[in-house]
């Protein structure tokens, strides 16, 4: 029988410093999901500070807001959430609605509510898939795609593009509801469901995903109202802050619907409080359509508010027609004058208070156009989230943020 | 008893008298000002007391009037009480000339990068700020694009007539 021995490196004290690593996650790294950088201060897999860089793809949108009519803003607009570009479109429209006081018929308030609904589950299926590719399940990601699929299509039905949609007009739609379109949405409303149980089943008790999430990235209810979070990641932590049901738009103060909350505003909360947020957009869906379905005979061709001033004539007119000729100009060059007046609106966008800040002075242009970005509010609370935690579930938390580039730097 | 607006106008008049002014409500939003040296009085005033409670800052940002002598940058603050569901609009003016306004970065985290972005595009100097650089544009720039005094498009080209576009 040999004796065991133990062998130790026995060192003097003080002869290895203790030493921190600088690591950059980012600004081109398969972890943020866009770009940004986080400048990580390491203690072994410990982080010891972190700092944000953002603005690597600022574009100059509120400059270039000074210069252009209304709707030559709608297209910046597609690129701030470019995940949800349609509810950005929409909260873009409502608020020139709400400066030159132009009324929506019911009818289009629904149909609007289908796209922003529809869009809010394409943002939220991504976020939530994302975060089980960064804690190493990238099966649901996948397969979840193919129901994004389904809803881009849908936007392309409607407004002929899929991502950066430019969707809608001052007053309704370009044009009505396709048959088409409908069939669309009938088959997401039948296949989805099951698919968003699925996904919800790989994910909301599965040990490991569990394990990599709880209690990573918490946040309170007062920090998180200090640092102006909304949305998902507000409601996370507990707050039923809802632009939705607090100042309702669109009329979605006709349908019924629940704010799921968390409790401890962790990246695990995160997560389910956007599944349940896709289960409450697919029965606003599912009650929205049945609505659709309720107006008959010349109700039901009804897809803009009658604003011949604001409102784009229909374009065989325009080439047909002199008078419509002369508006379609009017309106794109935007000879329109504009009330004077300052106006904020916001609507809740898929990561929260998406608003505009519009000051006109009557010109054809706005004087001052500022966007209330979510994602750049509540991304300065990154270094509160992570530090004291390891790299690992930083990178989880950066997930469960849903933070978007585009948004982030406008 | 729901917070109504003559009442957040009221306790304000009382407690700063001649300082707040210009009520007004364009589109349903109580908007109001006061001098700059002011604005973190009215803040905390706004926060601490607990009938009006706005603890929320929904956005702040900032507007150049070059028309206007002594009052070229407007900081605008919307404030918000979840409770109430109220939202207001806060403004101060500035001189561009000595644009120093107080941070509120101290009352509300949410400050801190909203005022780093009014600076880096209007060069709106919030004292007190712990980090007052730039967050969208490059570091080396040495001007604030927002402000009126920089044209978009490039003034070497010729080729862009505004007189085309109606824009003279």
């Amino acid at each position: 029988m040999t004796e065991h021995h133990q062998h130790h490196i026995k060192l003097p004290e003080g002869s290895i410093e203790k030493q921190t690593t600088t690591l950059n996650v980012g600004p081109t790294h398969p972890a943020t999901h866009g770009v940004f950088q986080n400048i990580m201060e390491l203690d072994g897999e410990q982080i010891v500070s972190t700092e944000q860089t953002v603005g690597y793809i600022h574009r100059a949108f509120e400059k270039l807001a000074e210069r252009r009519p209304l709707y030559q803003i709608t297209t910046l607009t597609d690129r701030l959430n470019y995940c949800s570009s349609p509810l950005n479109n929409m909260g873009w429209h409502l608020t020139c609605e709400k400066l030159l006081g132009v009324q929506t018929p019911k009818r289009v308030d629904y149909l609007r509510i289908i796209i922003m609904e529809l869009s809010r589950i394409s943002d939220h299926l991504i976020c939530n898939s994302i975060m089980g590719v960064d804690t190493g399940a990238y099966t649901g990601f996948m397969y979840i795609m193919q129901y994004r699929e389904l809803i881009y299509e849908i936007y392309e039905e409607i407004c002929g593009s899929r991502l950066t949609t430019n969707i809608g007009r001052i007053g309704g739609f370009e044009r009505n509801f396709t048959n088409t379109a409908f069939t669309k949405l009938e088959k997401f409303l039948k296949e989805y469901p099951a698919a968003l149980r699925e996904l919800e089943n790989l994910f909301t008790r599965n040990r490991i995903f569990m394990e990599r999430t709880i209690g990573t990235g918490p946040i309170s209810a007062e920090r998180a109202l200090n640092y102006g979070f909304t949305g998902p990641n507000l409601r996370a932590a507990g707050v039923d802050y809802d632009v939705r049901v607090h100042s309702p738009y669109s009329s979605y103060e006709d349908f019924d619907f629940k704010v799921p909350v968390g409790k401890t505003g962790d990246s695990y909360d995160r997560f389910l409080v956007r599944n349940e947020e896709m289960w409450q957009s697919l029965s606003i869906l599912n009650q929205a359509y049945k609505k659709v379905q309720e107006f008959k005979g010349a109700e039901a061709e009804v897809f803009h508010a009658d604003v011949p001033e604001y409102y784009l004539p229909k374009k065989e007119d325009v080439y047909t027609k002199m008078e419509s000729l002369i508006w379609h100009f009017k309106i794109v060059m935007g000879e329109v004058d504009m009330p004077k007046g300052e106006v904020y609106h916001s609507i809740e966008a898929g990561n929260g208070e998406l608003g505009f800040y519009l000051v006109s002075d009557g010109g054809r242009t706005p004087f001052r156009l500022h966007f209330r970005r979510p994602s750049f509010i509540y991304y300065q609370a990154y270094p509160e989230l992570v530090i004291g935690g390891m790299l690992s579930d930083a990178i989880v938390v950066m997930s469960s943020l849903n933070l978007i580039a585009g948004e982030l730097d406008a | 008893m729901a917070l109504t607006q003559e009442h957040i106008q009221q306790r304000l008049t009382e407690k700063f008298g001649d300082l707040v002014s210009n009520f007004e409500t364009p589109y349903g939003m109580l908007s109001f000002e006061a001098p700059k040296d002011q604005n973190l009085k009215v803040l905390q005033f706004l926060y601490d007391e607990a009938d009006l409670n706005f603890q929320f800052m929904t956005d702040l940002t900032a507007v150049n009037y070059p028309d206007k002598p002594g009052r070229e940058l407007a900081v605008v603050y919307h404030l918000h009480n979840l409770r109430d569901n109220v939202r207001i609009r806060f403004t101060v003016y500035s001189d561009i000339n000595s644009p120093d306004v107080f941070t509120a970065s101290k009352l509300f985290s949410a400050a801190n990068w909203m005022e780093r972005e009014t600076y880096d595009f209007f060069g709106v100097n919030f004292v007190g700020h712990e980090n007052l650089k730039r967050i969208l544009n490059v570091d080396e720039m040495d001007y604030f694009p927002l402000r009126k005094e920089y044209p978009l498009e490039e003034r070497t080209r010729i080729d862009k007539d505004d007189q085309m576009f109606g824009r003279g």
